[in-house]
Formats: C-alpha cells, sequence, structure tokens
C-alpha cells in the first residue's frame, strides 16, 4: 500500500486500453464486494461458503485486472489506490453487479446473468492480442465455469421450487433484467479494442448469452421479461444510486486509515 | 445463519487425493440434491488442493453395523492372531511370496 496516490486528473487522460481494462477490473471488484456482504448471513454455512469463494475468485481476478490497469495507466498507482482512492464516477464497472443483494434469489439471478456473461467474455478475451489480458482470461474462465454451474444450478432450484421461490426469482429477474442491456452496447472504448483485436465487441457475445440464459430459464419455468432502455452506464461511470454505499463501505477503512494492511 | 438445513438431507462425502489413492471419508454436509452435494463438497473440502475427486452419498443409502453388535462382531477376531500374515515365519526358500 502507499498513500501517495496522485488525484485522476494528474497526468495524461486514461487511454482506451487502459479504460477496458479497468471496467473489466471493477466488474469483478464490486461483485465481489457484493458478495462478501452474504458472509455470515447466507441461508446455509454450506452457502454461506460456496459465496464467499466466488468473491475470493473474483476478487483474485479483480487484482490481476487492478495491477495491470495501473500499469497500463502509467500514473504509478497501485492495485491498493485504484480500488480504495477512485471515487463513484472514476468506477467504471457495468451497473447490474452493484444491484443491492436483495434476498438470496436475487443475489442467485443476479449472479446468473453476470456469469453467463463473463463465461462469453472471457471465452473470448482468451484470443485477444493483447497477451497478458488472454492470460487472465484464461485463467478466470476456469473460475468463472464454476460460478456458472453454480448460479445455473439454483436458478434451476428456485426458478422450479415452491411456488414461493419462483415468485421471488420471477420478481428479482424482472428488476434486474433492464440492466443486461448495458452487457451489450458499445461506446468508442469498445470500438477502439474490438478494432485493435484486444477485446470482442459487446454485441457479440449477446447471441450466446441469451441462449444459454432462455435455456436455464425454462428449465427453471422462469418467463424471459421484455426488454427495456436503460439510462445507466456504469462503465462510463454513470451509476445508479447503489454504488455510493458500496464503495463507502469497501473503502472508509483505507481512507481512515491510510495504508492499514494485515 | 438466518436459514434452516434440518430438511436438507444429509450427504458423506468421500475425497480421492492424488490418482491412485482410495476415496477416504471426509465428513458430512447438507444440500437439497446430489449436484449441490457435489458443489457443497467442492467448497468445503477441496478448497485448499485437497483432492481431485468427490464422491458424496446419501447417509440414509449407507447401512452400519450396530454399536450393540460389537461384540459378537469384532470380539471372536481377537484370539485369532493366526490370520495376521506377520503370524507365520516364511522359510528363506520361498522367493516370490
Amino acid at each position: 500500500m502507499s498513500n501517495t496516490a496522485q488525484r485522476p486528473d494528474a497526468g495524461a487522460p486514461q487511454s482506451a486500453h487502459c479504460r477496458y481494462v479497468l471496467r473489466l477490473a471493477d466488474t469483478s471488484l464490486i461483485l465481489a464486494q457484493r458478495l462478501g456482504e452474504w458472509v455470515g448471513h447466507a441461508p446455509a454455512i454450506e452457502e454461506d461458503l460456496g459465496l464467499a469463494n466466488i468473491s475470493l475468485d473474483l476478487l483474485g481476478q479483480a487484482r490481476m485486472l487492478l495491477a495491470y490497469a495501473g500499469e497500463l495507466e502509467r500514473r504509478g498507482r497501485s492495485e491498493d489506490d485504484l480500488a480504495y482512492l477512485r471515487e463513484e464516477s472514476e468506477y467504471f464497472n457495468v451497473t447490474l453487479v452493484e444491484q443491492p443483494n436483495g434476498d438470496f434469489g436475487q443475489t442467485i439471478v443476479r449472479q446468473f446473468l453476470v456469469d453467463a456473461w463473463l463465461h462469453e467474455l472471457h471465452e473470448h478475451l482468451q484470443q485477444s492480442k493483447d497477451a497478458r489480458l488472454a492470460e487472465i482470461a484464461a485463467r478466470s474462465l476456469k473460475e468463472t465455469r464454476y460460478h456458472l454451474r453454480f448460479s445455473a444450478g439454483w436458478m434451476i432450484r428456485l426458478g422450479d421450487g415452491t411456488a414461493a421461490s419462483h415468485g421471488r426469482v420471477q420478481a428479482a429477474l424482472e428488476r434486474l433484467w433492464p440492466f443486461t442491456n448495458e452487457l451489450f452496447a458499445s461506446d468508442e472504448v469498445d470500438r477502439e479494442m474490438a478494432g485493435a483485436g484486444i477485446g470482442p465487441a459487446p454485441a457479440a457475445l449477446q447471441a450466446a448469452w441469451s441462449a444459454r440464459v432462455a435455456a436455464v430459464l425454462a428449465e427453471a419455468t422462469i418467463v424471459m421479461p421484455q426488454a427495456a432502455s436503460f439510462p445507466w452506464f456504469g462503465r462510463q461511470g454513470r451509476h445508479s444510486e447503489h454504488l455510493g454505499y458500496v464503495l463507502a463501505e469497501m473503502q472508509s477503512l483505507h481512507r481512515a486509515h491510510p495504508g492499514a494492511s494485515w | 445463519m438466518s436459514g434452516d438445513t434440518r430438511d436438507w438431507p444429509l450427504y458423506e462425502i468421500f475425497i480421492r487425493a492424488r490418482s491412485g489413492l482410495d476415496h477416504k471419508h471426509v465428513g458430512s454436509l447438507h444440500a437439497t440434491d446430489a449436484r449441490m452435494a457435489i458443489e457443497h463438497a467442492r467448497d468445503l473440502y477441496t478448497r485448499r488442493q485437497e483432492g481431485i475427486s468427490i464422491w458424496a452419498v446419501r447417509s440414509t443409502d449407507i447401512v452400519a453395523s450396530d454399536p450393540a453388535d460389537a461384540d459378537a462382531l469384532f470380539e471372536p477376531a481377537r484370539d485369532k492372531i493366526y490370520r495376521h500374515p506377520t503370524f507365520y515365519d516364511i522359510p528363506d526358500e520361498v522367493k516370490t511370496l
């Protein structure tokens, strides 16, 4: 840990490459933080450990990506500087992962939608012309496959379970569905990365994602909601009202005790 | 824990540490179905690289001996030490035993 972080406006603007890696890093980091909130509160001790394991996998991915983003940024910021000293508008995670845990069913729905997307994303990123990113993706894919197995299993179990569990999952899906649009939307950063062969065009992931989600929803006897517009764009730093609270909790210790470590 | 897993069946978990070794009993856990039992076992018992294969068996499917029968089942073996191979002297002439 260092206490010498510069303000984000110091130096040159972040390159598209750096911004792209930060988007991936922040998505893993914020989802890890959300899942960490379950520790000690999951419906069963077995699930407590399961969610914590997934959280730690995602945190490991976030650390590799943040360290790399710090190098690409060339401002001397470490993974800790980036995690603990950026503000809400400087975070570029997809808006879906910052949505509240809700009940266990809502957490599972969020996890399943993200896992199915990360699975396609990591498959594509393995072929990235950026060797470092390809390596991180290849390593992450093994974890993501397990996460998807876990969350898809629960989708089916809850969806095709009791009337109560079915109703909760259906309601959670309808609440979270609008946030999935962002996963496949492109902006300048995405277009530049796709052009350079570093990352896939977001829209290229949609067909496989939709097919996988549809298959699991069918087995879970859950109805796929209608598409909806979305006013957020977390990957550009425009977040829902929830991210501020996540960051406040995640960063409070570091901000109160700069450089604190175990 | 806010929930209740008492309704979930108990599974006995066996882990194989390496190829060529037997599956060893490592503990038990609650799960609603076989798939979840494997996933829980993976999360609970292999997170420190303890194994490469998992067996899960419903605890109710295990047939166990009754501790009350221990005398009848196990006592008679106690004075039959000739059943241990070390009881016998092997002649030097026997090479391939």
